[in-house]
C-alpha cells in the first residue's frame, strides 16, 4: 500500500508542528514532510495540516497575518481542487480568517487559556477525517486554546448544522452536549466544522497529541485513520 | 500626507467579557454611573496621498481586508492632514 504524503506547514510560531509530524510519520507510518510558509509550492502532499501554535504571535487577530503568506495561496488552491485540508487549532483559525470556513473565533468566555483534556462527540461520520468513527462517538482529545470560542451568524450555524457540517460538539463524558462541557464558550458547543465540499476540516482540539497512550489518549488516531483510508479509496 | 486614527471594537451584538470586567472593576471603585466598557483596538497609520479621500478610501480598505473582521468587529477612523 502506498504511503500518504502529509505536508505541514511551518509559519512563524507554529508550534505543534513537529508534534503532527510525530503523529504522521511515526505513530501512522506515512510519509510526512514540512513545508515553509514561504515555499510557493506544496510538493507532492495528499494532504495538507495546518498545525497548532501562535503565528506571527496571534498579532492583531489569530490566524490573520499566516492567511497572507506565500504558501496560502497554493493551500487555497490545492484545497479548491479537492485536495484535503485540516486545520488544527491555530490552524483552523487560519482556515477561518482566509475565509475558507465560516466564522470566526473569539477570546474564551473564561478570558483564560485553556488546556486540558475534552470530550469531543463526533456528529458526521462520513467525512474524510471521521469515517473510521461512528456518530455518537465520544473522543477523548486535549485542548490548548486562548480564542476558541467559535462564533458566527446564525444564518451560518444554521446552515452547517442543516448540511452535516458541524463535525465535533464538546461534550460530557457521556456525550451530553451541556454548557458545563465547553469549555470557551462556543456556540452550540461547536470544536469542529467542514465545508460543504467536504475536503477541509478545522478544529481546536489537537488529535495529533492524542496518538498513543503514553499522551493519555490515543483516539486522535482515529482522524489520521480515517484521512489514510481516504487516500486509499479515492 | 494624512495620519488614519483607526478604532477596532468588537460588534455591539457580541459580548466583549474583558470590557464586562473592567466594568465590575469600575464599579468596585464605586463609579456605579458607568455602563457598557467595550475594550477595543487603536491603529494609527500614515499615509501618503494628495487628497483626504483617498487616504480615506485607503484606510477603508485597510480596515476591510485585514484590520477588522467584519464577523466579530466594526470599525470607524479619523483622517486627519499632517
Amino acid at each position: 500500500m502506498s504511503k500518504m504524503k502529509f505536508g505541514i506547514v511551518v509559519f512563524p510560531g507554529s508550534n505543534c508542528d513537529h508534534d503532527a509530524y510525530h503523529a504522521a510519520k511515526h505513530i501512522m507510518g506515512q510519509d510526512a514532510h514540512f513545508i515553509w510558509h514561504k515555499d510557493s509550492s506544496l510538493g507532492d502532499a495528499d494532504v495538507i495540516i495546518l498545525p497548532g501554535g501562535f503565528s506571527y504571535g496571534d498579532y492583531l487577530r489569530t490566524g490573520a497575518i499566516a492567511r497572507f503568506s506565500p504558501v496560502m495561496k497554493e493551500v487555497v488552491r490545492f484545497a479548491k481542487n479537492g485536495g484535503t485540508v485540516i486545520g488544527i487549532c491555530n490552524g483552523f483559525q487560519i482556515l477561518l480568517e482566509a475565509g475558507m470556513l465560516p466564522g470566526v473565533m473569539l477570546r474564551n468566555s473564561s478570558l483564560k487559556f485553556v488546556c486540558k483534556f475534552i470530550q469531543l462527540k463526533v456528529e458526521n461520520a462520513v467525512t474524510r477525517f471521521t469515517s473510521e468513527c461512528e456518530v455518537g462517538d465520544v473522543l477523548r482529545i486535549p485542548i490548548a486554546h486562548g480564542d476558541g470560542n467559535y462564533f458566527a451568524s446564525r444564518e451560518i450555524v444554521e446552515s452547517l448544522q442543516e448540511h452535516g457540517q458541524v463535525v465535533f460538539r464538546y461534550c460530557s463524558k457521556v456525550g451530553d452536549i451541556d454548557d458545563a462541557s465547553n469549555p470557551n464558550g462556543s456556540l452550540s458547543n461547536i470544536a469542529g466544522i467542514i465545508n460543504k465540499e467536504g475536503n477541509v476540516l478545522g478544529m481546536m482540539p489537537h488529535p495529533e497529541r492524542a496518538v498513543e497512550l503514553s499522551l493519555g489518549s490515543a483516539d486522535g488516531k482515529k482522524i489520521f485513520q480515517s484521512m489514510i483510508e481516504s487516500l486509499v479509496l479515492s | 500626507m494624512y495620519h488614519s486614527n483607526i478604532s477596532i471594537t468588537l460588534r455591539k451584538s457580541i459580548l466583549d467579557p474583558q470590557g464586562k470586567a473592567v466594568e465590575h472593576a469600575i464599579h468596585s471603585l464605586g463609579l456605579t454611573s458607568v455602563h457598557d466598557v467595550r475594550i477595543g483596538k487603536r491603529i494609527e497609520l500614515s499615509i501618503d496621498s494628495s487628497t483626504k479621500e483617498e487616504a480615506e478610501q485607503i484606510t477603508e480598505q485597510v480596515c476591510k481586508k485585514l484590520l477588522a473582521n467584519p464577523v466579530m468587529e466594526d470599525y470607524s477612523f479619523i483622517v486627519e492632514k499632517i
